[in-house]
């Protein structure tokens, strides 16, 4: 017998996305893959940096007014935020799968450390570029 | 259960090439190398960017660049990142699109434009790095 003419019952399905309770671990999770693909966008932006440069100070400016911008400082801003965020939640999926930090308390502990600190890299990268201190 | 026509390909010839019997491992081993790679990569060219390029403009820029270190830490920010981005989107493609067709567009698109946007990063890293 084929796999095409298995009986087709009526199987209950897992539970979706909507009636789940947002939980940490979940949302943490899907936030990874957010800022994931944020990054991977920032990847050629960081290339047509490089290409500027390289095209000498005359053409350097076009690249560099947009993000001179508010637009401009937000995008940056968001890329800082996914980069650090990003950052620390692939450590803690290095280490899981290394083996470490799997219990559930483990993983509290760590989610809630990823987002401290990348709200605490993130804040001071911009704090730095702003010269808030000196 | 009833044999239809009997076969004389081996269990492994049947599943090459379905589920499971694939690359897996491989890609999931290179998302993690490059990864661990990308840690001290990332740290290094971000510290830079930000002491030499946001405060020191364009000579910051071409002045930062000009360091065969950090030419060499941007070509390998570059060749790593575009790979691990690729596999990144690459997952994220193969779980959210369905249609076979679409799914295999979708990565081979994200695959080609990042070997094609690392090489244009590194040939403008050494024209800045040998002198623009």
């Amino acid at each position: 017998m084929s796999a095409n003419s298995a009986p087709k019952t009526a199987r209950p399905l897992s539970p979706h996305l909507q009636v789940y309770k947002p939980q940490i671990t979940s949302a943490m999770s899907i936030f990874h893959r957010i800022t994931g693909i944020a990054l991977a966008c920032g990847l050629p932006v960081f290339v047509a940096w490089l290409i500027f440069v390289a095209a000498g100070p005359k053409f350097y400016p076009i690249f560099t007014n947009p993000f001179n911008t508010v637009v401009g400082q937000i995008l940056l801003f968001g890329w800082t935020f996914a980069f650090f965020y990003h950052f620390c939640c692939g450590i803690r999926h290095l280490l899981w799968d290394a083996g470490y930090g799997l219990s559930i308390k483990a993983v509290y502990t760590s989610g809630y450390l990823t987002i401290g600190l990348a709200v605490v890299g993130t804040a001071s990268v911009w704090i730095k570029v702003y010269g808030l201190i000196p | 259960m009833k044999n239809k026509t009997p076969s004389l390909r081996s269990s492994l010839g049947r599943v090459r090439g379905l589920g499971s019997a694939k690359g897996g491992t491989e890609h999931w081993w290179l998302q993690r190398l490059t990864a661990l790679a990308l840690i001290p990569l990332t740290l290094y060219v971000l510290n830079g960017f930000f002491t030499y390029v946001v405060f020191g403009n364009y000579s910051g820029a071409v002045y930062w660049l000009h360091s065969p270190f950090s030419a060499t830490a941007v070509i390998l920010l570059l060749a790593v990142g575009f790979h691990h981005a690729a596999s990144g989107v690459q997952v994220v493609i193969e779980d959210y699109v369905h249609c076979e067709c679409a799914k295999l567009f979708g990565v081979i698109t994200v695959k080609f434009l990042a070997t094609a946007f690392a090489v244009l990063g590194i040939l403008a890293t050494l024209k800045i790095l040998f002198g623009a």
